[in-house]
């Protein structure tokens, strides 16, 4: 009885070190849950979520304080995605939160621009280059299309041209042609 | 001598109609007006113009240089007058605009100054680079930049130069015609890319259905300082396709997401060496191609023309239309891909112009439900299973395809010729490959987003973290001078000021004579 009693006492002692070793060894620093959810995240830092950034939002859905469908630029696919990453049902994107627009990128109408660099500040992938009371224009291969940087410019020169397809950027069409009902 | 030959899995019969376009020798196209060079005509990064608006060009000159590593320099096909720089309708499946340079041709014909080398003198990295500046690519329809491909690697890679002489496509014949005509100069090519490339073997693989090529070919290869062979192989289609062909001659098999180098072997089209031939041994660059024009015609002829003239100009060599014109095909029936518009320049991708008419190419048949019949599983040459590919990508389901090799299918159509439902198989396949693109393309963009957002952030923090730092050494400056009396060594300076004062003021007791009695 005792003997058993010992060799139960020695298993969870050597158990319970060799778990504590690995919770040391092997701690996780961040959730992984975040990074797997940021990364179905489009990045374009655009807020319309309602939370400053990509990386935020995925925190809010992982603490459960943010729904799945609250991101425009993602759309429903991203939507989609989520819900299966999360294992809950899917649900349409939530209108309050935005429509999901085409791809755009913002250009600066160079001759009105006074150089406030207040859109260079807003920008949140630094795609916008100029210096105060100089021009500034957007390096459009850097731009998102959050459109951040509208709503700051005092002169309003500030707007967004949807990205037009290219013969490199061109796909091939879903070979079923939906038939439309006639109403 | 005989070489033991393997089979690759599947492949179809489709009728040949190889007869109509070899019955009269190449022609040269006449010079068209206008020539329309697109900078976009090989695989990997457009050309960068380097020529303005009212330059005067000569044929042969550099108007475009390679800008990046996946790329080759495009030049005038004559001599004229640059007249725009700009957009215009390309032939793509699209039917979009890109990039092209127009030259209003002046007759000429008036050529630059020719550089023929010796490649013997030059080293192999010598000979790309003048390869990529002559804008070699490949012309069996890939297009992609040769010279890349003559690199035999370190260590070795390349044993075996393959030469492709398949041309295993309905209708086509431009390969076959130039073998015909043009063999001694396509083994000079092929002297050239043996050199490059140090391959101990040199093989051409030819279809059993092109006789007359063959006998030219066998007799362009006994006139070689090294040995050659020419391998006759059974029509099938597609054995012009590179893996079929590596698979026919050699046995070995590509390994599925991987290159024929990968086997040790090297493959180019006949027309490749050939324009190599001219590009080193005359200094010629890559500014026309033999194109095929056959189809709903009444005369179908292979021509030697100019990159950048108007395939509508082309196809009125053919002295008019038996029936009613039903569209226009660049490529073949198989592989080919339908054009919008017949205004579009030739390219250097454009091997055949297929004039269309209901009774030729007839429209295809009502899409049927898949009857799970497994026929184009049969005759797949790529050993895919084209109907699990299907209706993966038709339920858009692209990690599943994915994971059944969609990426290794060469799209050749030979599932959608046997297919008894006429499924278009090919077009869901070309459409998940490229919704797969895309998605991995926004994927990279929004990884570089992140970054730089991150970046951001960062900076952000950093610089406020030094301005609280800096303000905290202002803070720490200014009590500083309050607490120094504390410090020994400051009270020692002040001991030493306060004696130097008593020092003064006792040396003034003494110097100065009491004032008192004067």
């Amino acid at each position: 009885m005792i003997a058993a009693l010992f060799v139960m006492a020695g298993l969870a002692i050597v158990l319970g070190a060799a778990l504590g070793f690995a919770a040391i060894k092997y701690k996780v620093e961040e959730d992984p849950i975040v990074e797997k959810i940021d990364a179905i995240l489009p990045q374009t830092q655009c807020g319309q979520c309602g939370y400053p950034g990509c990386k935020p939002y995925a925190e809010a859905i992982a603490s459960g304080k943010a729904d799945i469908n609250q991101c425009p630029p993602g759309g429903d696919e991203g939507a989609r995605k989520l819900a299966e990453l999360m294992g809950v049902e899917f649900k349409p994107l939530n209108a309050e939160f935005g429509e999901p627009k085409p791809k755009s990128v913002a250009v600066i109408d160079e001759a009105i621009c006074i150089g406030c660099t207040l859109c260079i500040q807003a920008c949140p992938v630094d795609a916008i280059l100029g210096a105060a009371k100089q021009m500034h224009t957007v390096i459009a291969k850097e731009c998102t299309g959050c459109e951040l940087c509208i709503a700051p410019c005092p002169v309003d020169c500030i707007s967004m041209e949807p990205i037009k397809e290219t013969v490199g950027t061109w796909k091939w069409k879903y070979p079923i042609v939906e038939l439309k009902a006639v109403s | 001598m005989s070489r033991t030959l393997y089979q690759f899995h599947g492949g179809v019969h489709p009728e040949e109609h190889k007869q109509v376009s070899t019955q009269l020798p190449i022609a040269v196209a006449p010079i068209p007006a206008q020539l329309i060079v697109p900078t976009r005509q090989h695989i990997g990064h457009p050309a960068k113009p380097c020529v303005c608006i009212g330059e005067y060009v000569r044929k042969g000159q550099i108007i475009a240089q390679a800008d990046g590593y996946i790329s080759v320099a495009i030049h005038a096909p004559s001599s004229g007058t640059v007249t725009h720089i700009g957009t215009h309708p390309m032939p793509h499946p699209s039917g979009l605009v890109d990039n092209a340079i127009v030259i209003a041709t002046d007759g000429k014909d008036e050529w630059c100054e020719r550089q023929p080398i010796d490649y013997r003198n030059l080293n192999a990295s010598a000979l790309r680079n003048r390869l990529r500046d002559m804008g070699i690519a490949g012309l069996g329809g890939a297009v992609f930049p040769s010279f890349i491909k003559l690199n035999p690697g370190v260590p070795q890679k390349v044993q075996t130069l393959l030469l492709n002489g398949g041309e295993c496509e309905p209708w086509i014949t431009c390969d076959d015609m130039t073998m015909r005509e043009r063999a001694a100069g396509i083994m000079a090519g092929v002297a050239i890319m043996r050199f490059m490339l140090r391959a101990e073997t040199v093989i051409v693989g030819i279809e059993d259905n092109k006789p007359e090529a063959i006998i030219a070919m066998q007799q362009a290869a006994a006139q070689c300082q090294f040995p050659v062979e020419i391998v006759v192989i059974p029509t099938l289609y597609p054995s012009g396709g590179a893996k079929q062909m590596i698979k026919v001659i050699t046995g070995k098999e590509v390994p599925s997401g991987g290159r024929s180098t990968d086997v040790g072997v090297a493959t180019f089209n006949v027309g490749t060496a050939y324009a190599i031939h001219r590009a080193i041994d005359h200094g010629e660059p890559l500014i026309s191609r033999v194109v095929t024009v056959a189809g709903n015609i009444q005369q179908a002829r292979n021509f030697e023309v100019l990159i950048g003239t108007p395939m509508n100009e082309l196809v009125q060599l053919g002295q008019g239309h038996p029936a009613k014109v039903s569209g226009y095909v660049m490529g073949g029936p198989m592989m080919g891909i339908d054009l919008q518009r017949i205004d579009v320049p030739v390219v250097k991708a454009t091997n055949c112009i297929l004039v269309k008419s209901q009774t030729l190419f007839p429209p295809a048949p009502l899409e049927m439900p898949c009857i799970r019949c497994t026929r184009c599983a049969d005759a797949c040459p790529a050993d895919l299973q084209p109907q699990e590919l299907y209706w993966f990508a038709r339920a858009k389901n692209f990690d599943k395809a994915q994971k059944y090799n969609l990426f290794d299918c060469i799209e050749c159509g030979c599932c959608s010729y046997v297919c008894p439902s006429h499924i278009p198989l090919v077009q869901y396949y070309r459409y998940a490959k490229s919704e797969i693109a895309f998605n991995l393309a926004e994927h990279k963009a929004a990884d570089h987003a992140r970054e730089r957002h991150e970046t951001r952030l960062a900076r952000i923090e950093r610089e406020k973290k030094e301005r609280a730092e800096k303000l905290a050494q202002k803070a720490a400056a200014k009590p500083a001078t309050d607490t120094s009396s504390d410090d020994p060594a400051t009270t020692a300076k002040k001991a030493a000021i306060q004696a130097a004062i008593e020092r003064a003021k006792a040396n003034q007791a003494t110097t100065q004579p009491p004032t008192e009695p004067s």
